[in-house]
């Protein structure tokens, strides 16, 4: 496939998150953005680098990959016209997660600039963020109040929130 | 210096003053005689009677033609000499002036060389500038008039007032009666004036010193806003020197109306008195028009001798100011500097302080109490310890020879190192502190500074060239300036422990490893650009690691990282502009940016019939950047980043757009042909991935690029094409093993590729050949294209390079980070390991590593031993190793 920025822009269109952008803001994501190839295993970032981009799968798929005592594990998948990255640079902290392209990747790197400044201008992008995060947040809520049912009783030094 | 200019003049050019004066006295017969001679030969010729000739002219007899005809070759003869008279004076005169006022700049340079050094610190940099450069500069035409003007015009003056008092010593009375008025006016106000010039000069200084302080604090003008503070500062300044000039104007002027007024004054008494005698008959009609003929010819040399009173006045009192600046006490004698060693004895044996004062000249407190004294075994390394103020930095720049203390004796061995001249002290001791100083040129020369001081081999002059500089030299001691040849080799190749350049070169780099500094001249000189015929061995091995990278991209499968030069292939990580190119434009001619208005490029796109097409692309591209960026604010950095269009020109193309619309491309005229063009021309398709420039494009473009090299003549090519089996001399060494560009889109590409590049270096064995090049990397103005930290690492390396008997560190590693401070004290400990090493530490642990410590606190040496022996409690050694 070859790849021009109005086929970058359809795509884009195919992220929950960009659905409701006008093509042509579309196309200046897509313009401004880096269009990158990654070899196959490549890894794009590792848990703990800074966040400075935000990637938009446009061909290939990527696995998320968590450093555990017994050695990596793949968490998940993420294919074409998938979103990642993006919690990151919100909220300026390390990456949670190692990500490695599955095979030969082509994906649209979106700087950290470029992607807070479209959430600036574009309030429908913003809310959908943050309907995302508070979704992520109530998930997190259920499992920590699940994980608590599960711990003996006895908890006055118990895990705190947090 | 001598005490008044009058003085020097004469001290250094009283033959040549003479000279001129006897030319000048010689060239008035001749003068004379030509003004002579047209009335003789009105009288005696033309207007003669004719029945006289033939007349007897030096045993010839001439008829009246021929005579008439002899006369004025004679007449023209003259106006020869007169002219060459006059021409030969002027230069000579010239020449004299010119001599002496480089003889004074040099006098005055060599005195700044031999200035104590405190005196830097209330003498100011512009201050010296502008009292060398500027003000010694009217001096020269002085110079040249100084004995033969007023000796010659007073000589004509005294001869003109004589022919009066012969006719009428009553109208020479009369002529010459105001001249008491005028002496004693005019030097009056003349004083005046001077002070004044006077005042001038020294607030011109001031605003020298204030320019160049301003100019090297600019950071802070611009960092702190003062720019409205310095602009009122500076009115100031130049209003105070406007008053004063005003003023001067105003007594100029005063001075000369005074002259003109009483010279007008004299005629007065002329026609008055000389009248009235006429009218009694005491004198006779012809004696006063006589008289008052002289007199007006008495005119013409007083007005020059007034004027050049005013010169020489001007001229004194400049001398002056220069004295005092340049005349002060406790200069460095000449001895100091100049002296030459016969032999090089090494500084060793007991280094012995007694009694040394620390204090400085205009320091009044009582912390320097009493004097420094010490005594310890050299060669051996030694640490100095102390906290803030302890006086170890003066201690420094004693050893060093930088400062003379006021009282205290030093001696190494047998050495007095307070006489000792720099000779010795500046060629067997090396110094660094925390803060130096580089020359502007290259690496190398700063590297070499240390090495220079005195000429060791002289230039391989051919017989004009020698002939020639045989005449500079002469000139040069004419004016009393140094005899020694600045084209010559002034590298001390013994005293840095080689043989000659090519081993130097192995030297230094090996000093630079010494510093931690070699890595950074070899990225310094893979940035270089060489000229390969310089260096063959290293363009050579530069085409070899051009190909072993590639062939090893190939063997890792990765040579999609790199998009190679290959001129049969589009590349798509260029631009249009430099894929057309295909090489280094040499000249402004073919300037990337202003690629679509240059003729030839237009010719070779309609030869090949790209024009139309690309107009079109153009017209797409812009049609796409009016929409993309139609809502981005004009002031955001997007289109700074991104936009071929700049946010400022977006309505022009969008009107352009419209009013062409229907248009064909072959329709538009040239300005919009060409506006087009040159967005075509900045497209890179891999990045901009506009799907603009298709593979068929690619073909097309590929054969312009070959009718566009075709079109010029192998030695008169203004673009150096990029060539596989070529070197490249107008872009780095990098770049010439990279050959190509890295591809858009993978990141981390250029970290590895670097490395890569490095190993291939390496492989073939081209880093020592890269770094020399680093080496010719040019510093800029006090080194400032390096990093304080380079710089400070530099000045260390010079140190070493000197090979000194004792090297003395005061604090120089402190601004370097930690790791790097511990390699170079761990190098420079193996390096003098059989020499002296006396280090001012800037923390009290360092010193373990030493031989010797000593504890200094208010200028004297409190405690000394080997490390294990003070570091224990009680010691003051231990309290400041405890403080950190």
């Amino acid at each position: 496939m070859t790849m021009d920025l109005t086929t970058e822009a359809e795509m884009l269109r195919k992220v929950p998150m960009f659905s409701k952008l006008e093509l042509s803001k579309l196309k200046l994501l897509a313009f401004t953005s880096e269009l990158c190839t990654f070899d196959p295993s490549e890894v794009l970032f590792e848990a703990g680098d800074a966040p400075d981009s935000a990637y938009v799968i446009m061909e290939g798929a990527v696995e998320i990959v968590a450093e555990t005592e017994t050695g990596s594990v793949v968490e998940g998948v993420l294919g074409t016209n998938e979103l990642f990255g993006e919690l990151g640079v919100l909220t300026n902290s390390p990456r949670s997660a190692t990500i490695r392209a599955q095979d030969r990747l082509v994906a649209l790197r979106i700087t950290d600039e470029m992607f807070l400044k479209l959430l600036a201008e574009n309030p429908a992008v913003a809310l959908d963020v943050m309907r995302q995060l508070s979704e992520k947040l109530v998930r997190s809520h259920e499992q920590f109040v699940a994980l608590q049912k599960r711990l003996p009783p006895s908890g006055a030094g118990g895990p705190g929130v947090g | 210096m001598e005490s008044t200019i009058f003085k020097f003049v004469l001290r250094y050019s009283l033959r040549e003053q003479i000279l001129l004066l006897v030319l000048t006295v010689a060239s008035f017969p001749f003068f004379y005689l030509l003004l002579y001679l047209p009335k003789l030969i009105v009288n005696e010729t033309i207007d003669a009677d004719g029945a006289a000739f033939p007349v007897e002219v030096l045993g010839f007899r001439l008829g009246q033609v021929e005579y008439l005809l002899v006369l004025c070759a004679v007449f023209l003869a003259l106006v020869l000499v007169n002219g060459s008279f006059k021409y030969f004076l002027n230069v000579y005169r010239g020449v004299v002036g010119e001599r002496m006022l480089r003889r004074l700049r040099y006098d005055l340079f060599v005195r700044m060389l031999r200035f104590p050094l405190p005196r830097f610190r209330r003498t100011s940099q512009g201050e010296l500038v502008s009292t060398i450069v500027a003000e010694t500069d009217p001096l020269g035409g002085y110079i040249g008039d100084s004995i033969a003007l007023p000796a010659f015009q007073g000589g004509m003056l005294i001869t003109l007032l004589i022919f009066m008092f012969i006719e009428d010593p009553v109208l020479g009375v009369a002529a010459i009666a105001l001249y008491p008025v005028q002496m004693w006016l005019i030097p009056k106000l003349q004083r005046k004036l001077n002070a004044r010039k006077k005042e001038r000069i020294r607030l011109a200084r001031a605003l020298s010193e204030r320019i160049g302080e301003v100019a090297s604090g600019i950071r802070e003008v611009h960092t702190h806003d003062t720019s409205r503070l310095e602009r009122a500062e500076y009115t100031e300044r130049v209003g105070e020197i406007y008053r004063v000039r005003v003023l001067i104007y105003r007594l100029k002027f005063l001075i000369k109306f005074a002259n003109n007024f009483i010279a007008q004054i004299t005629p007065f008494f002329f026609y008055s008195i000389g009248g009235y005698l006429v009218i009694q008959d005491d004198l006779t009609f012809g004696s006063l028009v006589a008289v008052i003929a002289a007199y007006e010819k008495l005119a013409d040399p007083w007005k020059q001798l007034l004027n050049f009173y005013q010169v020489k006045e001007d001229a004194k009192g400049k001398y002056e100011l220069l004295l005092e600046t340049f005349q002060a006490p406790g200069m460095l004698d000449e001895a100091k500097i100049d002296t030459e060693p016969e032999t090089r004895a090494p500084i060793t044996g007991a280094l012995v302080a007694t009694n040394l004062d620390l204090k400085e000249e205009d320091e009044s407190d009582t912390t320097f109490s009493g004097g420094l004294s010490l005594t310890t075994e050299l060669p051996a390394t030694l640490a100095v310890v102390g906290g803030q103020g302890c006086g170890s930095d003066r201690l420094a720049h004693i050893i060093a020879g930088l400062k003379r203390p006021a009282a205290g004796q030093l001696l190494a061995g047998a050495l007095d190192l307070l006489s000792a001249p720099e000779a010795v002290t500046g060629r067997q001791i090396a110094y660094v502190g925390s803060e130096t100083s580089l020359f502007s040129g290259t690496l190398r020369d700063n590297l070499l500074y240390g090495l220079k001081h005195r000429p060791t081999r002289a230039p391989d002059y051919d017989e004009s060239g020698a002939a020639q500089w045989e005449r500079l030299r002469t000139e040069a001691e004419r004016a009393g300036n140094s005899p020694l040849d600045i084209r010559a080799d002034w590298i001390d190749y013994a005293g840095a422990g080689v043989e000659d350049e090519e081993s130097m070169n192995a030297r230094a780099i090996e000093v630079l490893s010494v510093v931690d500094m070699d890595d950074d001249i070899y990225q310094l000189g893979l940035q270089s650009s060489v000229d390969p015929d310089a260096v063959p061995e290293l363009a050579r091995g530069v085409l070899e690691a051009r190909r072993t990278l590639r062939a090893r991209l190939a063997d890792l499968r990765v040579e999609h990282l790199v998009d190679p030069f290959d001129r049969d292939a589009y590349n798509v990580n260029m631009t249009v502009a430099e894929n057309l190119l295909f090489g280094t434009p040499q000249d402004r001619t073919f300037d990337p940016e202003n690629l679509a208005g240059n003729s030839y490029v237009r010719k070779v796109l309609d030869d090949v019939g790209l024009m139309d097409d690309f107009v079109d692309i153009g017209r797409q591209v812009a049609r796409l950047m009016v929409d993309l960026f139609a809502d981005v604010a004009p002031g955001s950095e997007l289109f700074e980043q991104f936009s071929f269009i700049a946010a400022e020109d977006l309505p022009v193309f969008r009107g352009l757009l419209a009013r062409t619309e229907s248009a064909r491309a072959t329709d538009l005229d040239d300005e919009d042909r060409t506006m087009f063009l040159s967005l075509t021309f900045k497209l890179v398709p891999a990045r901009h991935r506009l799907g603009l420039i298709d593979e068929p494009m690619q073909e097309r473009l590929v054969l312009a690029r070959r009718r566009f090299s075709e079109g010029f003549g192998a030695d008169e090519t203004p673009i150096e094409f990029f060539d596989a089996e070529r070197f490249n001399s107008s872009v780095s060494i990098l770049d010439n093993i990279l050959f190509g560009r890295l591809a858009y889109g993978r990141q981390r590409s250029a970290s590895r590729i670097n490395e890569m590049i490095g190993e291939v270096v390496d492989a073939l064995g081209l880093r020592r050949l890269v770094t020399e090049c680093g080496l010719d990397y040019p510093v800029g103005i006090a080194g400032s294209r390096l990093s304080s930290m380079q710089r400070q690492k530099l000045a260390i390396a010079r140190a070493v390079l000197k090979r000194p008997d004792v090297l003395v560190v005061d604090r120089a590693t402190a601004p370097l980070d930690a790791a790097s401070q511990a390699r170079i004290l761990d190098n420079l400990l193996k390096e003098f390991d059989s020499r002296a090493l006396i280090w001012m530490v800037h923390r009290a642990s360092l010193a373990e590593r030493f031989k010797q410590t000593i504890v200094m606190e208010g200028g004297k040496v409190v405690e000394q031993g080997t490390f294990a022996e003070l570091n224990r409690p009680g010691t003051a050694f231990h309290t400041l190793a405890l403080a950190g």
